[in-house]
Order: C-alpha cells, then sequence, then structure tokens
C-alpha cells in the first residue's frame, strides 16, 4: 500500500490489484473514518476525500494506515441479474478478437459472474470485472452515440451504458435495465462491490 | 405569495448551484456546486439565506431579470457593471436586473432571499453539466422562483470584499499523486513559466495555454480519482485545472493541486489571462 497526495482534503491510497481495491473499499465503507466525505475506488486505487473541518490529513493518514482489506471481497456483494439481448453491432468483431463464434461469446459472458469494481466515466458507469481474462481492444474510432442501455466490453471490464453518450467499447447487446434511475435510491443500480449476472434474453 | 421573476437574458451561461452532492462520487457522480464557493456563500448570507442554499451563478455577465413582485437580492464575485455588489438590494416588481460585463473576474453569483426555489436532484439543485445533472442551464423565458427557506436580515449593508484580481494571477501548488510521472525539468517548467487561460475553459476544468511538460514515463495510467483542483495533464502536456464538474475518475497523471486557498480565485480565472504557479 502506498499513500499518495491529493491536494488539502484526500489522500489516494495505491494498491496492489483490483482484487485488493475491492476488499480495501469494503474494509472502508465498514468502518469509514472520522470525518471522509466520498470513497472512491478505482482500477488501483481508493481516493479518500475528508472534510477539513472535522479532520486533517495526518489523521486520515493514520487511518487509512491501519485499514485491512477484507479478504474475498468478490464473494460477498448482492447479486443482481441484467438480462441481456444479445445483438451487438460488435458481436462479430468480439468473436474475430476471441477466436470463437457469437455463441460462444454470448456462452462467456453470460458464465461468468461479474463484479463491479468502481463507477466514471458518466454518473451510474460501472467498470466490471469477470473471473476470467478478458482483454478486448477498444474500438478504433469511438461511436459518437451509443445507445442507452448498450451492454460493452472493453480491455479486462464489462459495462452498461446509462444513458446515450459517446464511447469506444465493444457492443455486445442490449438491456432494458435502467442502470440509473433518478427516482430511486440510490440511482446507481452499479454500485461497487456489487455482483452481477448478465443472462441471455434471446432475440427480441 | 411566490417571488418569481421572468429570465429575459441569460449572458453566456447562467446555472442554478449549491453546495452539491457529495457522498456520491463512487456511484460516478460528482460533487458539482458553486465554482466560486466563498463568493457564492457571502451572496447567500447578504439576504439572510442558509450558506448552502440555491443561487444563480453567472458566467461573464448579460442575465437580466424582470420582477414580478418585490425581491431581496445580492450579488457577489465578479463585479458585473451596474448592478450592487457585495451588499443586500432590493428590485421592485417590474423593475429589471442587468448584469453588465465584468471589470475583473468570470463569475457572479446572484442570491435571492429564500433561495432559488427548484427541485434537487440526488440532493443537490446544482447543474452538473459534465455529468447531465440537475437543472438545465436558464434560458430566456423561464421563471426562476424564490423559496421561502431563509433567517433575518443579516443587518450589513456592504461586504468589504477584495474583487478578483485582473491581471497576473499566482497560485500555490501542492505536488499531486503522480508528479513522478515527470521529469524535474517538466516541474521546473510548470513551476516556470506564464501560462495563458484558454478560452476553452468551463465548469468542468480550465485549459492553460504554454509549453508542454515533459514526462519522465509513457504509457498509460490506470483510471482513478480526482479531486478539485487537480492539475491533470493529458498526453499535450498542457494543464487541465480541474473545477466543479471535472470528471470523478481520469486517466491522465495528476502532477499536482491547487492549494486549498486558491481553489475559489481559480473559478474567477478568464480567457487570456495570465497565470504562474508556484510551490
Amino acid at each position: 500500500m502506498r499513500l499518495l497526495p491529493c491536494g488539502g482534503t484526500a489522500l489516494l491510497v495505491e494498491l496492489a490489484d483490483l482484487d485488493e481495491v475491492l476488499g480495501y473499499y469494503a474494509a472502508l465503507l465498514a468502518e469509514p473514518p472520522a470525518g471522509v466525505v466520498d470513497i472512491v475506488p478505482a482500477a488501483r486505487t481508493v481516493m479518500v476525500v475528508t472534510d477539513p473541518a472535522v479532520t486533517d490529513l495526518a489523521a486520515l493518514e493514520r487511518s487509512l494506515r491501519a485499514t485491512v482489506p477484507t479478504a474475498d471481497r468478490r464473494a460477498a456483494g448482492d447479486l443482481v441479474e441484467i438480462p441481456v439481448v444479445y445483438d451487438g453491432a460488435d458481436l462479430d468483431d468480439l468473436a474475430g478478437i476471441l477466436g470463437c463464434d457469437v455463441a460462444e461469446v454470448v456462452r462467456r459472458h453470460t458464465a461468468d459472474e461479474w463484479t463491479v469494481a468502481f463507477c466514471g466515466f458518466a454518473p451510474g458507469f460501472g467498470y466490471l470485472t469477470g473471473r476470467s481474462d478478458w482483454n478486448i481492444p477498444r474500438r478504433e474510432s469511438p461511436r459518437t452515440k451509443v445507445p442507452a442501455g448498450s451492454v460493452a466490453l472493453a480491455g479486462e471490464f464489462s459495462g452498461v451504458y446509462p444513458r446515450e453518450s459517446p464511447g469506444g467499447w465493444q457492443l455486445l447487446g442490449r438491456t432494458d435495465v435502467a442502470v440509473f434511475d433518478l427516482d430511486r435510491d440510490p440511482a446507481a443500480l452499479l454500485q461497487p462491490g456489487r455482483r452481477i449476472r448478465f443472462v441471455d434474453a434471446g432475440r427480441a | 405569495m411566490t417571488v418569481r421573476c421572468e429570465v429575459l437574458e441569460t449572458g453566456p451561461l447562467t446555472t442554478v448551484q449549491d453546495t452539491g452532492r457529495t457522498g456520491q462520487a463512487a456511484l460516478g457522480i460528482g460533487r458539482s456546486g458553486a465554482c466560486d464557493r466563498t463568493a457564492y456563500r457571502l451572496a447567500n448570507r447578504l439576504v439572510g439565506n442558509s450558506e448552502d442554499a440555491a443561487a444563480l451563478e453567472v458566467t461573464f455577465g448579460g442575465l437580466a431579470l424582470l420582477a414580478e413582485a418585490d425581491l431581496v437580492y445580492a450579488i457577489t464575485g465578479a463585479p458585473c457593471s451596474g448592478v450592487p455588489l457585495n451588499a443586500p438590494a432590493i428590485l421592485r416588481k417590474g423593475e429589471v436586473l442587468r448584469l453588465g460585463v465584468p471589470r475583473t473576474g468570470l463569475r457572479t453569483y446572484v442570491a435571492i432571499r429564500g433561495g432559488v426555489d427548484v427541485e434537487p436532484v440526488l440532493g443537490s439543485r446544482s447543474t452538473d453539466l459534465l455529468a447531465g445533472l440537475g437543472p438545465a442551464p436558464l434560458k430566456a423565458g423561464d421563471v426562476v422562483a424564490a423559496g421561502k427557506d431563509h433567517g433575518p436580515m443579516p443587518g450589513v449593508d456592504l461586504a468589504p470584499v477584495a474583487e478578483p484580481a485582473g491581471g497576473l494571477v499566482t497560485v500555490r501548488l501542492l505536488p499531486g499523486p503522480r508528479r513522478d510521472w515527470f521529469t524535474d525539468a517538466g516541474w521546473a517548467s510548470l513551476l516556470g513559466q506564464t501560462y495563458k487561460v484558454s478560452s476553452n475553459s468551463n465548469r468542468i476544468g480550465v485549459r492553460l495555454e504554454g509549453e508542454p511538460l515533459e514526462r519522465a514515463r509513457n504509457g498509460e495510467l490506470p483510471s482513478e480519482g480526482m479531486e478539485l483542483g487537480a492539475l491533470q495533464i493529458p498526453p499535450s502536456g498542457l494543464p487541465v485545472l480541474f473545477l466543479a464538474d471535472h470528471p470523478v475518475t481520469g486517466g491522465y497523471p495528476v502532477i499536482a493541486y491547487v492549494a486549498p486557498e486558491n481553489l475559489d480565485p481559480c473559478a474567477q480565472l478568464r480567457p487570456g489571462q495570465p497565470l504562474r504557479f508556484t510551490p
């Protein structure tokens, strides 16, 4: 674990890998240090933001160094199923990249259990990691408009676009599940630590 | 009766802002909120509002409001011509409040006694331009309604506040998490040169024009959390200083952070203004 400075109110905790990030984030959520207002997990780091009126960075640093990642965080979150119509524009390309047929792409995507590692890019956009070694290149030229509900792959991650936006991920299909809904509390369905299973909903 | 006024003109950009959304960054939802928080809070205090009431943030003047009933207001931040500054004032029914171009600075705050009454989204009335959350920016024909939540008037005629700096601004930096992605020459260049604020700046960030910084290492940084005041260096080598609507995570290295006391002045930097950094 390495602590890095982020201005007057935050510290960045650098960890070994995503699994450790998930475990460290879970440990912080279970026992948040005093005065913390935001905890932001990412690919290799967890950023912790404080209210300077309540605590200072020296006290935060002591708390962060004393925090021990929860073991095997992956199995701990609740499980959410997301039905997907697998008719994405990049399915054939994905089959080519993976050296298999389209049915096998779908089989692998639905067989994996995914975990929401972190959010970013847009409100409610979750970066999901599976148990198998995906390494999917982004599209060479990003699309200017990816429809809301698109289910996609890039790098080691899968994701669901919460709303229409530009994007360079490879599109597998689409879901009707609203991953970001302002009328729901919290609005984001894909919260860090949550486990996700994609279910083949067949052709529409 | 609810006090309302009609928006006649908005200038380049007028949004509703409060203190923003905290505690939701892990879900990809940034804080947003007023860019110059000192000026925003003062405007609220001058009309007896709580400090976190919703107010208008006006970018580069140009707002015109027609009062449909008498209302109490205060204007702070970038000093616009034609309006009283840093003081509570009354706009009578039928009168028009018209903000000219600011003499210095960029962002002006208009607080209305009772607060601007719009529906909160995820706990805040702020417009987040990057995330697309909160009320849409104001447009001509909109109606701004005052809320009813206020305390007694503060009994202050005028708040003595310095205007935002007009010429060269110097900002103190703290080393950031990825200082080591840049050479010592790069760090010296960051502190040694005079940047110019780009016209391509907004509530997300202040873009700077100058000499690119030399990197010590290349390659990709996995996305990581970013906070207000981060000085992110994209591949161009030219810094982007993150303001209120900054992304929650980013994949370019953050070489430094703006010292806390300089965050609000950074929100008042206007295009073309010279800027230097100091350790």
